[in-house]
Formats: structure tokens, C-alpha cells, sequence
């Protein structure tokens, strides 16, 4: 290594040209390779090919039908839906519906089947609105009173109150196109929206639905994209400038972050990692980094050329010291991006390899390309002493009076953070991934708020036998089962085939309301079932909630928004109801979405443990190797690991919930935090063997040397990292936010806590070396 | 002499239409054609098997005895008879089928003892929870449909009339059909379904047609695929008989109850 070290400045220098031209190529076929890129519209990418929960919602999905939908909330201003003018907009509405690109079913009051008796004999099927231009107070007044008593349609397509009513579109994608047949739906509903505003001034319309959702992970990917990279880079331009004030280190540095940027998202494009709402924070983690690394060769060529060195002497010492180190923190912070691949989400999974290919990039061109281009640039020494040295000394000099002081009060606050992590709660409320700037989380939001849910819990409720749906006995265990949900005070809706049996009971009898019952006999119950099935209107199929061989009904249950553990929790009650009530029928889980992400985050945790502890015990044995010293490398752990437990301790104080996205934290920061440590230890053992230092004198060495160097990264970290929480997405912004407290953690803890301890495991070796070393000025 | 003339005269004027014809004139005049030679049949027995299929494969059978009464100037009646699945065993529809209003419909549910009129304008909701609807079950009427002549086509070396067809009826669950029509035995060998906006949604094709008194050609099997669904149905017909002098009177309420 040694070798390497001392001859690669003057190398890079000699084939300057040819580093340059080939670090174009590869940049160019690099960029090519951005062309692959796809945004991707779609909520089930979060989930692993063998996620459980996503094989149980396939594996329903197939049973019955696919159920991405658009609903359109209608809220009139005047507070009552039930006028003939919201009346008129709901009909038509429904009707336009209908040519949404992939619609194949629309519902509302307007098109509700509405079934009741006249006399002894007829059974009349029709539309609940019929003829909205014409309609009567009487006929308004009917209406809103049928709506108001059907189970099927309150809280799902009218408000209990009737202030609110939805139209729900049920979208089928053929998934030939995926990039482009969401937004084209999104595109289209939106329009029907604003010509129905425009048409209907008194009426405020909401838009929200899967389909809606899936559109906006796409739409705030890109909107994210090209928002939070030009921002990041105004920032990085305007430290650089006020931190390296020179103009050729300000511009090199950025062609090193554009270069890595373009490696990291064009590598990944050849190699297919989509765009997802994770994956573009990327280019903006990479573009941190890829500064850090470069403040690092141009820090110390500023001291050198201070120092009277002339370039070439600059950029070879430059690359001498910080070549190993550089290598190291690259290589760590890949092996900690790296370790994403073990997340349950492959987002995040794409996420890390993005960012590991920019961060290899960056190392590149930040030891190859940067010195190759400076040598050929104007550089000139500044005149005034650098004020950070002298801070670093007088810094250096505190923390080596108060070494005993700093252990013990800086490890007393690291203990009470410890013990602030448990604080955390899981969870993870998918609607909230999107900040309340984004239209879809207002609109949706409104939705929760007054008509239905977005917690939609969905059970096949299984009878085990063919046509074992009309059992007496099992439809009456679904009705108390469907009862039981209606008690629950989370409980917003609950569509269940026992509600449509007692229905059809109740017409056939006349409508005499003491029918309203589950039919005492198996074959009436099936008779009735064909006759629901051939009464269903266009699109409607019995599928959507009768299995093909009528062995298993399904039954929908809608929540109030609410944690992933309370889900989770009213899901296992419900479990133990159906083991304690209706233990014939009672092997089945409750699924959907909502259930997906209550799990996602716990998945994430336990898979992203074992991807952490192996970055770390890589990280570990890496740094055992370079530092050849198994107790540096050991004691080295300790900065590594408890930046993460402080953030986490902080966090627990200051939010108290983590979700998906902060499960990859701490896999994601050890390689980032761990550049500090391989810095100061770097330097520090040069000191010690290479100076014969003693410990103190070490620690001097390394907090002038590569202080400042660290302080400034770290600053540029912390702010790359916040520019994340004005992402549009939540487990973005709460990301850049944890990580850039860890990062700042990391450097306190450094210097506040690590180089006290390392003094003090070191105490005994002082003893080994001459006192003259103590106060000779480092010379390396 | 006077025959000869009216021949001559007949001739001359197809002759003449084949060449001013509009598409449209095209189109009804292949409908009509069609819908003569298959009148006469009186009245029409056979079985039906129905697998239904799901996105995921999975398939369940129906049984289902169908009677069908010819009716001049008017959609057909006909009584379907469930004999499978067994808990709807005896479950009869009686339908009076119209080609521009809704069809007059009554159930007749065993467990239940009673004959129930169904009054609903819904042709397009799925026939006993098929792929197939109401609408597309019913039979062939010229008045169902505005016409269209296209082109011609072959299929599956056969040379065929490919006709786009309107529904006349306000409530169709299609803006149109496309059929492509057997030039030699003026049957439909397939017919693509477009939805209200316009969307290929399924797709119907005849295999194995068999002529039955030297006129009438039924297909065996009839293949529906939903292409926005991904199900499908299969039709199987056997045991057709034709002539077995059924009235007006096998095809009324009372008949309902008898049916099984």
C-alpha cells in the first residue's frame, strides 16, 4: 500500500491526459445509461417478490378482482349531496366515468342497483337515480332515504350525515405500459375534476384511490428529482465557495459530482434498478459523499501550497496522505449502502446500489480525475494562516486537559440516548409517506375525514367446500362476524355477502322487513345467490366477492387511518374472535395494502439487522487490516455504533415513530460515519509509528490534520442530508433528517468521546515512548 | 314468364346494389341474409355446459338445459333449466327477449316456490356469471343493430364478412361489435366487444358449427375471452333438437314451475 501511496500523486500527474480522456469515456457510456431509467407507478414495488403479505393480496387479488380504483369525493358547499343540482353532477359524473382509460366498473348512489318488491310477484332492479333532470323533492327525498339505510353504500359511497358522496372507478391496467397507463388515468381524471368545478361551481371535488396513489409515487419521484437536485447543488456551490475560496477546486469538484452522480444513476440504469420514491434521494446522497471525498484531496493540497509546496508537490502529498483513507471511507460507505440489499423493500435495495456505484465513482474521480485536471489549472496559496488550524490546536489541546471529564459527561449522555431508543414506535401509515404539500395527501386526507377510509382490511372468508357459501351455518357465522366489525369504534364500512343475503330475503318476502334475515336453507340461500348474480348490472361480477367454486366469500372491512401496531392489533382481535366464535371458519388473514405496510416496517428491521451487523463485522475486519491492529479496529466499533444508537435516542425524544425508510438507516450512516473514524485513526497511527508520537501528541497531529477537513464534510453532510426533508415523501424526509443528526452525532461523539477513550486505552503504551516526542511539531 | 321477369328483375337490382351500396346498406343487407336463413327452426332444445374460468385458471362447470321459441318480429322466449350446481337444481329463467327495450324476465326459485317477475333494463350484466352477458346470449335480431360492412377477411381459411354492428338499445354495455360472418353459411365466426369507451374487451369465437335439418348451423363450442378481466367461457352444446312443437304455452309463468 505504502508503495502505491507514495508514487500514484506523480503517476496521475504523468498521465494526466490520458486519466482525463478515459474518465470522459466512461462518463459518456455512463450517461447513456440514464436512458434506462423508469419512474415507477406503483405501491406494491415496496414489496419483496416473497413478501407474505404481498403473496396473500396476490394470491386474494387472483381469487377475486383486482381492485386499484380513483374515487372522486363530492363535497357540496351548501353541506348536502342530496339536492337535485348534486344530484345531476353525481349522474353525470358516473356516466363520464366510465371513460377513464382502464375503467371497467363505476359506482355511486346515482348507479346503485336498487332492489325492492312491488306486490307478491315482482322483484324491480334499477338504478337508485334515474332521471336526475327531472327528479321531484319527493323522488330527492326517497333517494336520500334508501341511501342513508344501505349498508352497502354509507360511509363508503355517501357520508352518514349525506354532506359528502363518492364516485369509486374500478381500474383494471392491462400492464403493458406500466410507466404510462397510471398517469394517463390520473391525467384523465383530473380533467373530468376541473371541467365538473368549472360546471359546478357549488361543488368541491376530491381525487384519491389507489390508482391516484400509485400516480403520485411516480409524480413526487420526479417532482423530488428535479426540485431537490438543483437545490442540493446551489447549496454544495455555496459552501464550497465560502469553504475552499478557490475557483478551480469549486469547479473540479463539481465535474466530480456530476460524474458520480451520472455513474451511480447510469450504471444503475443498465443494470434496470427503477426510480422510486426511496431511490431518488440517490443522486443526492451520492453528490454528498462525492464532496466529502473531494474536500478531503482538497483540503490538504490548501495546506501544502500554504506550507510554500508548489502544485505538483501539493497534489502528490495530497494524494499520498488521503489515498488510503479516501479508499477506505469509499469502501465502507459502499459496504453500508451495500448492505440495503438485505432491506425487505427492494427501493431501498435500489437505493443502496445506486448510491454504492456513485460512491465508487466518486472515489475514482475524486483521487484520479481531480488531481489529473488541477495540475493542469491555476492554483495559488492563500496568504493569511488558515484560522481552522489554529482552532484545531487550541480544540485539540482542550479535549487532552479534559479527557476524563469529557469520557465520562459525554458518555453520561450517550447512555441516557441509549436509553431513549425504546421511545420509538413502529409504524407506518402509508397515506402519510406523502408530506401535506402533495395534492393527493390533501384530497385523501379529506376523503378519511369525511366518507370512507383508506384502511381497507380484506378476509376470504373460507367455508372449505365447494357452494359451501349457501350453509346456512356459515352464512350466519359471517353475518356475527360481519357484526362484530360493525362494533368495532375504528370501524368505518364493511361489505359482506351476509348483507346482500338478508336484502334479497327481505324482496322476496315482500319486502316485509321481519325477513331481513339470513335464509334458513341452503338451496333457497344458492337460489338467491343466481338470482343476485344474473341482477348484477355491466361490469359487476359476482367475483368481486363470491370465489369461483362458492367455497369463500370475501368481506371488506374499512378503518379509520390509524397505526401500523393499532391495525395490527384490531387485526389480531379479530383473529382471536373468529378462533373463540366461529372455530369451523377461522383459517384465514386479514390482507390488503393497509396490512402490507403495517408489516413492511418490522420485515424491514429484523431483514435490515442481519445486512447491518454484516456490514459492520465487514466494516470491522476491513479496518482491523488497515490500521493492522485488531484493538484500534475493535476499539474503532465503538464510534461506529453509537452515533445510531444517539440518532435513534434523539429521535425517540423528538418523534418517537419510525417507519420503513429508518429501518436502512443505520446500515446506511455506519459507512458514512465511519469515514471519521478511519480520518482520525488514520492520522493517528501515522503519528504514532510513522512519528513515534505519543498518544496525546497523536491525537494533536490527527485534530489538526484532518479536523477541519472532517468538520467541513461533516457540515456537508449534515446539509445534504437535510435537503432530503423537503422531499414531498415522508420516508425521505424523516431519513435525511435522522441521518444528518447521526452524522452530526458522529462527529461529537468522535471528538468528545472516542479520542478521550483512546487516550485512555492507550495510557499504558505512553510509557513505551520518549517524552522529548511530546511537543515536536508532527512532520508528515 | 311472370317468374322469370321477377328473377331477372331481382338480379338486376342486386346487381345494381353491389355497386351503389353504401357500407351501411352492406352491413344490414349481410344481417338480413343471416337472419333468414336461420328463421323457421319453431322452437329449439339443447344442453349447455358452462365452465366459467378465472384470471388464475381456476374452473367451475354449470349445467343448464335451454328452450328456445322462435318468435316472428320479436326476440325470442326461452326457459334456461339449471340441473348443476345441485343447490340451484330446478332454478328456471323464463325470458322474453326484445331487441330495443328491456327484456320481460321471471324466476322461478324451488326452495322458494314462487314465480318472480324481474323487472331491470340491464342487458349488459353477466349471464349467470359468465363472460358472456344478457345481451350477447339472446338471439340474433336484425333490429338489434346498425350495420356497417368493413371488408372482407379470411379466417382460418374461411372467407368472411367483417361487420362493425351498433346497438340500437340505449343501455348496451357496448358502443360496438365487430363480426366477422361465414360467407358460406352466413353464421358468426367471431365477434370482438368494444366497451363504452370505445376498449377491445372481449373477445367471442365459434368452433365446430353442425347443420341441423339441412338449414340451421349451431356451433358446438363458443370461446369468450375477457380481455380486461383475463376470465373466460367455454360453451358446450349438445343434444340440439329442432321442431318439437313447443308453443306459447311451454313458455309462460306457469310453465316456470313445471319446467324441471
Amino acid at each position: 500500500m505504502k508503495r502505491i501511496e507514495d508514487q500514484f500523486g506523480a503517476w496521475v500527474i504523468q498521465w494526466r491526459w490520458l486519466i482525463i480522456i478515459a474518465t470522459l469515456a466512461f462518463v459518456t457510456f455512463a450517461f447513456l445509461g440514464t436512458k434506462n431509467l423508469v419512474f415507477t407507478n406503483d405501491y406494491r414495488v415496496f414489496f419483496g417478490k416473497d413478501n407474505p403479505q404481498l403473496l396473500a393480496f396476490d394470491d386474494m387479488e387472483q381469487t377475486y378482482n383486482k381492485n386499484d380504483n380513483v374515487l372522486f369525493v363530492l363535497a357540496p358547499k351548501d353541506g348536502n349531496a342530496f339536492t337535485a343540482e348534486t344530484l345531476q353532477a353525481v349522474h353525470e359524473l358516473t356516466e363520464q366515468s366510465w371513460q377513464i382509460p382502464y375503467s371497467t366498473r363505476v359506482n355511486s348512489i346515482s348507479n346503485f342497483q336498487y332492489t325492492y318488491a312491488v306486490g307478491d310477484d315482482d322483484l324491480i332492479v334499477e338504478d337508485l337515480i334515474l332521471d336526475p333532470a327531472s327528479i321531484t323533492d319527493s323522488d330527492i327525498a326517497r333517494i336520500r332515504d334508501v341511501a342513508l339505510k344501505e349498508p352497502n353504500l354509507v360511509n363508503n359511497l355517501i357520508s352518514a350525515s349525506g354532506h359528502v358522496t363518492g364516485v369509486n372507478v374500478t381500474i383494471s391496467l392491462p400492464g403493458i405500459n406500466e410507466s404510462t397507463e397510471t398517469p394517463e388515468v390520473t391525467q384523465f381524471s383530473r380533467n373530468l375534476v376541473n371541467e365538473f368545478e368549472q360546471r359546478y361551481p357549488n361543488i368541491e371535488i376530491y381525487l384519491t384511490g389507489m390508482a391516484i396513489m400509485n400516480n403520485a409515487f411516480g409524480e413526487n419521484s420526479l417532482n423530488d428529482m428535479t426540485s431537490l437536485i438543483p437545490l442540493s447543488f446551489l447549496l454544495m456551490l455555496i459552501m464550497l465557495a465560502i469553504l475552499t475560496r478557490a475557483f478551480a477546486g469549486t469547479a473540479v469538484t463539481f465535474l466530480v459530482i456530476g460524474f458520480s452522480i451520472i455513474t451511480g444513476m447510469g450504471l444503475g440504469g443498465y443494470l434496470g434498478f427503477p426510480i422510486t420514491g426511496p431511490s431518488t434521494s440517490a443522486p443526492i446522497i451520492i453528490l454528498t459523499i462525492a464532496i466529502a471525498n473531494s474536500v478531503h484531496i482538497l483540503m490538504t493540497l490548501r495546506q501544502r501550497l500554504h506550507a510554500g509546496a508548489d502544485k505538483k508537490a501539493a497534489i502528490t502529498e495530497s494524494l499520498r496522505i488521503n489515498l488510503q483513507p479516501i479508499f477506505l471511507a469509499s469502501l465502507t460507505t459502499c459496504i453500508g449502502f451495500l448492505s440495503l440489499n438485505f432491506s425487505d423493500a427492494p427501493p431501498f435495495r435500489d437505493l443502496g446500489n445506486f448510491t454504492a456505484l456513485g460512491v465508487a465513482g466518486s472515489f475514482f474521480f475524486a483521487t484520479l480525475f481531480m488531481p489529473a485536471l488541477l495540475s493542469l489549472l491555476p492554483m495559488r496559496a492563500r496568504q493569511s494562516t488558515p484560522y481552522s488550524t489554529r482552532m484545531m490546536q487550541n480544540f485539540a489541546e482542550w479535549i487532552i486537559r479534559n479527557r476524563q471529564t469529557l469520557l465520562y459527561s459525554v458518555g453520561a449522555v450517550i447512555l441516557v440516548l441509549i436509553a431513549l431508543i425504546p421511545k420509538n414506535e413502529l409504524n407506518d401509515v402509508f397515506v402519510e409517506y406523502f408530506s401535506e404539500e402533495v395534492q393527493f395527501r390533501v384530497d385523501t386526507d379529506f376523503s378519511v375525514n369525511n366518507l370512507n377510509g383508506i384502511y381497507r382490511i380484506d378476509y376470504s372468508f373460507e367455508s372449505s367446500e365447494p357452494e359451501g357459501i349457501s350453509n346456512p351455518e356459515y352464512l350466519i357465522a359471517l353475518e356475527k362476524f360481519t357484526q362484530w366489525w360493525r362494533a368495532q369504534p375504528e370501524i368505518r364500512h364493511v361489505n359482506s355477502l351476509a348483507d346482500t343475503m338478508k336484502r334479497l330475503n327481505k324482496n322476496m318476502h315482500s319486502d316485509n322487513e321481519d325477513w331481513y334475515r339470513i335464509p334458513d336453507n341452503r338451496e333457497l340461500s344458492a337460489q338467491y345467490l343466481l338470482l343476485y348474480e344474473m341482477s348484477l348490472p355491466y361490469g359487476l361480477d359476482l367475483n368481486n366477492q363470491v370465489n369461483i367454486d362458492k367455497s369463500a366469500t370475501r368481506i371488506s372491512v374499512t378503518l379509520e387511518t390509524m397505526s401500523s401496531n393499532d391495525l395490527l392489533a384490531i387485526e389480531q382481535r379479530a383473529q382471536n374472535w373468529l378462533l373463540e366464535n366461529t372455530p369451523t371458519y377461522s383459517s384465514f388473514d386479514g390482507t390488503g395494502p393497509s396490512i402490507m405496510f403495517a408489516n413492511i416496517g418490522k420485515r424491514n428491521i429484523e431483514s435490515m439487522l442481519i445486512g447491518t451487523t454484516l456490514a459492520l463485522i465487514g466494516i470491522s475486519i476491513i479496518l482491523i487490516f488497515a490500521f493492522r491492529s485488531p484493538k484500534i479496529g475493535l476499539l474503532s466499533l465503538i464510534p461506529n455504533l453509537i452515533p445510531a444508537a444517539m440518532g435513534f435516542g434523539i429521535w425517540g425524544l423528538m418523534v418517537g415513530q419510525i417507519g420503513l425508510s429508518l429501518s436502512v438507516v443505520t446500515g446506511m450512516t455506519l459507512g458514512i460515519i465511519v469515514d471519521d473514524t478511519v480520518h482520525l485513526l488514520s492520522k493517528y497511527l501515522r503519528a504514532r509509528r510513522e512519528n513515534n508520537a505519543d498518544t496525546f501528541e497523536a491525537v494533536r497531529y490527527s485534530l489538526v490534520t484532518v479536523g477541519p477537513a472532517l468538520l467541513i464534510t461533516s457540515i456537508i453532510l449534515v446539509l445534504g442530508f437535510l435537503v432530503l426533508t423537503f422531499s414531498n415523501f415522508y420516508f425521505n424526509s424523516s431519513m435525511g433528517l435522522l441521518t444528518a443528526i447521526i452524522i452530526a452525532m458522529a462527529l461529537i461523539a468522535d471528538f468528545l468521546f472516542f479520542l478521550p477513550l483512546l487516550m485512555k486505552a492507550e495510557e499504558n503504551c505512553n510509557e513505551n515512548i520518549t517524552n522529548d516526542n511530546t511537543h515536536q511539531p508532527a512532520n508528515v | 314468364m311472370k317468374t322469370l321477369l321477377t328473377i331477372t328483375l331481382t338480379s338486376l337490382l342486386t346487381f345494381n346494389i353491389a355497386f351503389a351500396q353504401t357500407p351501411e346498406e352492406r352491413g344490414l343487407e349481410i344481417a338480413i341474409e343471416s337472419d333468414k336463413r336461420d328463421t323457421g327452426f319453431a322452437d329449439q332444445l339443447a344442453e349447455m355446459l358452462m365452465t366459467l374460468r378465472n384470471a388464475a385458471g381456476k374452473e367451475s362447470i354449470r349445467k343448464v338445459r335451454v328452450k328456445t321459441l322462435e318468435v316472428s318480429g320479436d326476440g325470442d322466449k326461452s326457459i334456461s333449466i339449471f340441473d348443476q350446481p345441485r343447490d340451484v337444481k330446478g332454478t328456471a329463467l323464463l325470458s322474453y327477449t326484445h331487441s330495443t327495450k328491456p327484456d320481460d324476465q321471471w324466476l322461478f326459485l324451488p326452495a322458494l316456490k314462487r314465480v318472480k317477475r324481474i323487472a331491470s333494463r340491464n342487458k349488459s350484466g353477466p349471464f349467470m356469471g359468465s363472460e358472456f352477458s344478457f345481451e350477447d346470449i339472446t338471439s340474433f335480431e336484425v333490429d338489434k343493430y346498425t350495420y356497417k360492412y368493413l371488408r372482407d377477411e379470411e379466417v382460418e381459411g374461411k372467407a368472411t364478412f367483417v361487420i362493425e354492428q351498433f346497438p340500437t338499445y340505449q343501455a348496451s354495455g357496448y358502443t360496438r361489435r365487430i363480426v366477422w360472418v361465414d360467407q358460406e353459411i352466413y353464421q358468426p365466426l367471431k365477434v370482438e366487444f368494444f366497451d363504452r369507451k370505445n376498449s377491445l374487451l372481449k373477445t367471442l369465437t365459434f368452433h365446430d358449427y353442425q347443420q341441423y335439418l339441412d338449414q340451421y348451423w349451431r356451433a358446438d363450442r363458443q370461446e369468450m375471452v375477457n380481455h380486461q378481466s383475463k376470465k373466460s367461457t367455454t360453451l358446450l352444446f349438445n343434444n340440439y333438437q329442432f321442431k318439437t312443437g313447443l308453443t306459447d304455452r311451454d313458455f309462460d309463468q306457469n310453465s316456470l314451475k313445471r319446467a324441471r
